[in-house]
């Protein structure tokens, strides 16, 4: 499940359950259509509420952070849990987007927008 | 010596929602052997790559196929895992298991399930033949359990504070 927040300049995706190859077309879909529909320069996948996650998520995060480079924007990659970061750490998807830990990122506060 | 403790089969279409039945599956039978929540999600997610790649690529062009999973857990606390499909085969397996390599490019299939396959287990076999199919073997050795572990384990469960053990939700 994906639910989006739009601040200023910034979206954040919060993504839920699990990532593999059946979900994460969906995701996708979701995650596009608001990316191209907002003047956004920065993309957050926040990663925090995700139980599990394969090589899918890779292709996930690959495909969105070129699409928000084609847009001239950054992405970012919020709190992926300790084990999901380690499948992270082996694509070497932080030489594209920065992995950042806040802790304290809410998937569920007000400004969530409707796609 | 080495014995086998436990075994099971199962077949089941290669439709992309078994790919969640069938890493449950797995996960179910391999806690029997009381692995580490660590350990426990490295073989979900490496037969989660297993069951993707013959959903995604052994029956392309075909209107359906099956997928077959045997897991055997060994009195050394070996996990053995195959799976096998019927499907088209790899035509070269050294190709097909480089990093980034992917023949589904459209699909964002990042190329990186054998490695994390190969990364998650200790031993990966494949053997394939053109029409025929692929068969895939992973195995791993569980760690021995330590007597003091049993509490980590029910911390980690609970209230998820251990950074080493990442929990199974």
């Amino acid at each position: 499940m994906v639910t989006l927040k739009l601040n200023e300049q910034t979206l954040v995706a919060c993504l839920s359950g699990d990532i593999d190859h059946h979900t994460a077309s969906s995701m996708r879909t979701e995650i596009d259509r608001a990316v191209r529909s907002s003047p956004i320069n920065r993309l957050v996948l926040d990663f925090s509420q995700v139980s599990f996650m394969d090589s899918s998520g890779i292709g996930l995060v690959m495909g969105r952070y070129k699409l928000i480079s084609e847009l001239g924007g950054v992405c970012e990659v919020a709190d992926p849990p300790p084990y999901i970061a380690k499948v992270m750490k082996l694509s070497g998807i932080e030489r594209l987007c920065e992995i950042t830990f806040h802790n304290s990122r809410s998937c569920h506060t007000d400004g969530e927008m409707k796609v | 010596m080495k014995k086998c403790i436990n075994r099971m089969s199962l077949a089941f279409p290669a439709a992309s929602e078994n790919e969640a039945f069938a890493r449950a599956a797995a996960s179910s039978f391999i806690t029997l052997a009381d692995p580490y929540i660590n350990e426990l999600a490295e073989l979900k997610t490496a037969v989660s790559e297993a069951v993707t790649n013959c959903v995604v690529h052994a029956y392309r062009g075909m209107s359906t196929g099956m997928i077959y999973m045997d897991i055997k857990l060994f009195s050394d606390r070996t996990v053995y895992i195959k799976i096998r499909d019927k499907g088209c085969g790899i035509a070269d397996i050294g190709q097909a298991m480089q990093p980034l390599f992917t023949t589904a490019p459209e699909e964002e299939r990042a190329g990186l399930g054998f490695a994390v396959m190969e990364s998650f287990t200790d031993r990966l076999r494949v053997r394939s033949s053109c029409g025929s199919g692929t068969v895939l073997v992973m195995e791993k050795a569980l760690q021995e359990k330590m007597l003091d572990d049993d509490q980590r384990d029910i911390s980690d469960k609970s209230g998820r504070k251990l950074g080493a053990c990442s929990p199974v939700r």
